[in-house]
This record gives structure tokens, sequence and C-alpha cells, in this order.
């Protein structure tokens, strides 16, 4: 670096450019939280789709899981199982069997707990999952084994 | 050493070493358990071992971060830290909470951990690095807090330095982005979206200031070049790390329900993020050729290069490799995610942390620049076996995540996910193995701390 280029001038250089690009992230975030309510349906986020989110959570079904991409890559993508399993001719049903009848207990095979959930909680967790499936994900994944 | 307020910062360094040791045996079992499905199952199932994998990691990284401050501080405000007693009151305040919270993790279902721990008055639980219950995260603020207030008292009254500033900078932005850890909307959209303004904005935010300041640091006392040249460096570097690191935060923004202009912004701006972590590496190795002395701790300077180094690899190139968007739609959430999270956290932070325990280690046990020959030839054993067996386990998991994609995301009749693992397992046997020899590396480096105690003359 040439000597006539300063630390005064580097520092400068830092604090403009960080503070101009914080404004651009915060105006890109308004823009995005103007946007979501055509893309999440959050219309359809019912008592019992935020009691589903809850189970998710406080199971931590997001330790093993992928959830629309993100989480944990030991186990099936969540974010579609809906669809994948049946959507309205059985996808509720396929995820409430799937999980009251865990674990396989198939030697070898990864195992995913029985969490003991209530009628209530397989409902709801069900209804999150089914809410998850419906919002708009630009089109990902590129197909249904997510 | 030079104030002996700087001693505080050893129990920081030993317990991160404890812990990292913790986090490798946890990867090692979560290895096992991709290729042998039901091993240690249900004692460990695999989300327990992961939250425990993952969370030791960020808190022996905090630890790191924080003996580091506490080390470096005094020496460049040229004074006393303002309170050692604080500093331990918090390590031990934030040992313990850490240990009680791995402890919840291993020896309770975690659904009666959330309950147990009043989960519902606050709900922050369940969701990936944020695991902690939502009073361990209240406790990480107050010890954040307190140790701000530590190190911004010590600068006040001492000389400010760039490299101290930074530093400050960075672990405030660190303390006050995790505040949106409490922040968790029932949609799950919104929560996805602001997730990651603790988890991107850290590690391709502020946590790099923090780098950026230690890496600068150990330069200056290893190759003694004008302070000037070596501060504006850091300047330009990191301004470039959030001119092109703020705004890249879209690149996690393309397939989560936010709009598809991310799909621009974020390709571009995170395209460009390589280039603070590619000076990194010229900074380094120019201020080492440029050395005006040549100090004796061989150990540390070949961790500081190679923090620069691997930070490059694993964040700007394997970053880069899946970062624009019609790449990320097939590599989203595959084992190319994991390849990528491995090799840049392990060659920014942890990289940077042992560099900073190896300059630092010797000389706050009073043996001088350097622990001896044999310590000496013992961390340079560890850093090569550690280095190459995490380049290792990076390229098995890429050929794991290439193999996924294809089979699973792009053949013409896509195979199912579980089906698609049992294709690609051999992969998996590979990184267990390269795993193994992690652990190797590991268990050398603690070594080298009781390798021998013969003293080095050498400048401070
Ligand atoms: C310890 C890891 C683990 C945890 C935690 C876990 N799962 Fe699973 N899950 C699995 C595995 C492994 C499979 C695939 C099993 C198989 O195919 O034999 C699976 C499969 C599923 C499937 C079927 C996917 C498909 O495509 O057919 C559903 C639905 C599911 N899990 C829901 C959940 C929910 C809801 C939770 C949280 C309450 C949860 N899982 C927590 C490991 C886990
Ligand atoms: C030291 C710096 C970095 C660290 C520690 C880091 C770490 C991580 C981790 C752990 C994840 C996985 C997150 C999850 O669990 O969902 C991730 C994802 C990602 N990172 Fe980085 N990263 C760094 C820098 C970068 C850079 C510089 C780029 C781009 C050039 C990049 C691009 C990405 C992308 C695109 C993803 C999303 C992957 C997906 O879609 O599944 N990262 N990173
Ligand atoms: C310093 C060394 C290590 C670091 C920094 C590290 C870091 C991480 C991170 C950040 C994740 C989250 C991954 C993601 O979301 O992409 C993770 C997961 C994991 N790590 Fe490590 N790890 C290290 C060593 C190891 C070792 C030695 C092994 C075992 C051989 C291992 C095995 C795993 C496994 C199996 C996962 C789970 C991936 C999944 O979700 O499916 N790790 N590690
Ligand atoms: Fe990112």
């Amino acid at each position: 670096m040439k000597e006539k280029f300063t630390k005064t001038m580097a520092r400068n250089i830092f604090l403009g450019g960080s503070l101009f690009f914080i404004l651009l992230f915060l105006a890109l975030t308004v823009g995005t939280v103007r946007a979501l309510p055509q893309r999440d349906h959050r219309e359809n986020i019912t008592p019992i789709v935020a009691l589903g989110k809850r189970v998710w959570e406080d199971n931590n079904c997001i330790g093993c899981h992928t959830l629309l991409g993100e989480g944990a890559y030991f186990a099936p993508e969540l974010g579609n199982v809906y669809t994948r399993r049946g959507g309205a001719n059985g996808g509720k049903e396929f995820i409430k069997g799937w999980i009251q009848s865990m674990p396989s207990g198939v030697t070898g095979r990864r195992q995913m707990p029985n969490f003991k959930l209530s009628e209530q909680e397989l409902d709801a967790v069900a209804e999150f999952l089914k809410w998850t499936s419906e919002i708009n994900s630009a089109k990902w994944p590129p197909n249904i084994e997510g | 050493m030079v104030y002996q307020s700087q001693a505080v910062a050893k129990p920081y360094f030993i317990a991160a070493l404890g812990l990292f040791a913790g986090q490798i045996v946890f990867g090692l079992i979560m290895g096992l358990q991709y290729v042998i499905g039901d091993f240690l199952f249900p004692y460990i199932p695999f989300n327990v071992a992961r939250m425990v994998h993952t969370n030791l990691l960020i808190v022996w990284l905090l630890f790191g971060f924080m003996g580091a401050t506490y080390y470096l501080v005094p020496e460049e405000s040229e004074t006393e830290l303002y309170s050692p007693r604080l500093a331990l009151i918090l390590f031990w305040t934030f040992l313990v909470a850490g240990t009680l919270t791995i402890l919840g993790y291993l020896m309770v279902p975690y659904a009666a951990l959330a309950k147990l721990t009043g989960n519902d008055l606050l709900p922050t639980m369940g969701r990936e690095f944020l695991e902690q219950p939502t009073l361990t995260k209240a406790g990480i603020v107050v010890v954040c807090l307190g140790f701000l207030f530590n190190i911004g008292m010590t600068l006040l009254k001492g000389r400010k330095t760039a490299i101290s500033l930074i530093l400050l900078g960075g672990l405030t932005g660190l303390a006050l982005l995790f505040l949106f850890s409490f922040y968790n909307p029932t949609n799950l959209v919104l929560d996805k979206f602001f997730w990651w303004w603790v988890v991107h904005l850290w590690v391709e935010g502020v946590w790099e200031l923090i780098l950026g300041a230690i890496l600068a640091f150990l330069l200056i006392k290893i190759t003694g070049v004008d302070r000037e040249v070596i501060e504006k460096w850091l300047y330009i570097i990191i301004a470039m790390t959030l001119i092109t690191g703020i705004v890249g935060t879209g690149h996690h923004y393309f397939w989560i329900g936010t709009p598809e202009f991310w799909q621009w912004w974020g390709s571009i701006f995170s395209a460009l993020e390589p280039v603070p972590f590619f000076m990194m590496v010229v900074f380094a190795f120019n201020m080492v050729n440029r050395r005006r002395r040549n100090h004796p701790n061989k150990a540390a300077t070949l961790w500081a290069l190679g923090t620069a180094v691997m930070a490059f690899l694993g964040a700007g190139v394997w970053g880069f490799m899946h970062t624009l968007s019609p790449v990320n739609y097939y590599t989203h959430g595959t084992q190319i995610t994991a390849a990528h999270g491995h090799l840049s956290f392990f060659g920014a932070y942890v990289m940077i942390v042992l560099a900073m325990i190896s300059y630092a280690m010797p000389l706050l046990r009073g043996h001088g620049a350097t622990s001896g020959e044999r310590s000496q030839r013992l961390e340079m054993l560890s850093f090569w076996l550690m280095t190459i067996s995490m380049i290792a386990i990076t390229l098995f998991l890429t050929g794991a995540g290439i193999l996924q994609v294809f089979l699973q995301r792009m053949a013409s009749a896509p195979m199912p996910f579980m089906d698609t693992q049992s294709q690609i397992a051999l992969f998996y046997w590979l990184r267990e193995g390269a795993g193994v020899f992690f652990l190797v590396g590991l268990v050398l480096y603690l070594a080298s701390f009781f390798a021998d105690r013969e003293r080095v003359a050498a400048p401070v």
C-alpha cells in the first residue's frame, strides 16, 4: 500500500462502508417484511399450528432433520414431507402414524426416538408441517424427495 | 507477559481446550451414528450428540475469545485489567452454567429440559445452534455484559489502539446480535429470517473483526513489523468483511419463504465475501516476510499463518462453491454444507484461538517465549495432524455431498433420502477415520503442555 494511503483513510472506509451497508441491509429487511404476508400465508397460522411449532422446538426435531433445507443432515427434509406423503390424501395421517411408530428398531438403521406425544400434540405438529409445506419457497426443493 | 492481570487468560484457555476435547468426542460419536444408525441409541440420540458437539464448539470458542481478549487488552492498553476478580467470577459462572447445560442435554429428554427451565414463559429453544435453555441464554448475556464492562473500563483508562478498539467492537457486536436469539416468532419464516442475524452475522460479520484483531496482534508480536502498517491492513480487511458480509446474509434467504430478490443480492454480495479472507492471506505472509525479528515461537507462527490460509479455504473457497443461488438450489442443506461448516469453523475460529494459546501459554506459564524444543515439535506435529485431518474430513464430506446432490436432487429418478445415505456410506466411514486422526492431533496438542519446561530467553 502506498504511503499516501493513511490509516485514518482506511478507518474511514471501514466506518463509512459499514454504515452504508447496514442501512442498505435494513432497507432490504423492511422490503422483505412487507412482502412476506403474500408468501408465508400467515392467515393460516391457527393456534394449533402455533402449538405445532412449539412441539417441533421442544423436541428438537431440527437436531436430526432439515426444515426448508436448514438444520441437521441426518434425517429426511420435512418442509415438504406433507406433500411427499400424500398431501390432502393422507399426509397428516402419515406424519402422525410415523411419529407414533418410532423407533423402528431396525438393527443398524438410523433411529428416531419416540417422543410420547399426546393426540393433540401429534395433530399440532402435523398441522405445522402442513402449513410449512405451503410456504412459497421459490420452488425449492428441486423434487419431492427433498 | 508484561502485566500481572493478563494471568486471568490462563483458566480461560485451559477450559477452552478441555471443552474442545469434549466436542471432538461427540463428533466421533455422531460420525459413527451416521453409519451405524443405532449406535448408543436410545441413550444418546443423534440430535443430543449434535447439540453437545456444536454448543461445546461455540462455548469453547467464546472462552478462547475471552481469554485472548484478557491477554491482549492489557498489553495493548499498557495498563492492568480493570478487574481481574470480575474476570475470574465470570469465568466460573460461565463454566458452571455451560457444564450444567451440557449435562442437561445428556441427562434428561430435551422436552423435559424445556419444561424444567420454563421454556413456555419465553420460548427460545429448539432452534439449530440456539438450543440452550432460555435461562442459559440469559446467563450468556450477563457474562457478556460483565466482560464488556471489564474490557471497556480497561480501555478507557489506557492507550486506545486500533486493534483493541476493533476487538471490542467485534465483541460488542457479538453480544448485541445474540439478543436476536430471544426473538422467536410463531411465524417460521420470520423466525428463520432473524435466526441468521445471530448465526451469519456472527461468523461472517463481527467474529471476523475478532479474528482480524487477534491475528494483527499476533503478527505485531511475532514479526515486529510497524504497527501503523498492520493496523492499516486490519482496517481494510474488516471494511471488506462488513461491506460484503452484511448484505451477503442474503445467501441464506433463497429458499426459506423470503422474496426472490434475495437471489440477486445474496449471490452477488456473498460471492465477494472471499475477498477479505484472501486479503488476510496476503497480509499474514507479507508481514512474516517483512519481519524485523525471528520469534522463537515457531509453533505460534505456524498457527497464525495456517489460520489465514485455512480460513480462506474453508470460508472463501468452500463458501463460494455453494453460494450462488443456482448452485445452492441443489446443494442447500446437504453434506456440502457440512463440509463447508467444518473447514470454515476450523480454519477461521478454531485455529486463531489455538494460535493465541500457542503464543500466550508459554508466557503465561513463565516459561519465556516458548516452552522448549520438545513442546514446540509436538505442537507443530499436532498442527499438521489436525489440519490435514480436517482437510480430509472436508474432502470426504464434499464427495458425499456431490453424490447426494446427484442421486437425490438431480437424477431423472430421484432417490429417497435414506436410500441415498446408504449409497454414500463409504464416504462417512472415511470421514470417521479422518476424525480419529484429528483426535490424535488434538491429544498431541494437549500433550505439548506437559512436554518439557526448559526455558528459552527471548523477547516478549
Ligand atoms: C434422533 C434423530 C431424530 C429426531 C430428533 C427426529 N427424527 Fe424424525 N426421523 C429420523 C430418522 C432417522 C428418520 C428416517 C427413519 C427411517 O427411514 O427409518 C426420520 C423420519 C421422520 C419422518 C418421515 C419422513 C419421510 O420422508 O417419510 C417424519 C415425518 C419425522 N421423522 C418427523 C419428526 C418430527 C416431527 C420430529 C420431532 C418431534 C422428529 N422427526 C425428530 C430421526 C429423527
Ligand atoms: C469463517 C466464516 C464462515 C463460517 C464459520 C461459516 C459457517 C457456516 C455454517 C456452520 C453453515 C451451516 C449453517 C446451517 O447449519 O444451516 C454455513 C452455511 C453457508 N455458508 Fe458459511 N461460513 C463462513 C463463511 C462463508 C462464506 C465466506 C461464504 C460465501 C462465500 C459462505 C457461504 C455459505 C452458504 C451459501 C451457506 C448455506 C449452505 C446451505 O444452503 O445449506 N460461508 N456456513
Ligand atoms: C474442530 C473440529 C470441528 C469443528 C469446528 C466442527 C464443527 C461442526 C459444526 C459447525 C457442525 C454443524 C454442521 C453444519 O450445520 O453444517 C458440526 C456437525 C457435525 N460434526 Fe463437527 N466439527 C469438528 C470436528 C468433528 C469431527 C472430528 C467429527 C467426526 C468425525 C465431526 C462430526 C460431525 C458430525 C457428524 C456433524 C453433524 C452433521 C449433521 O448435522 O448431519 N465433527 N460440526
Ligand atoms: Fe452465511
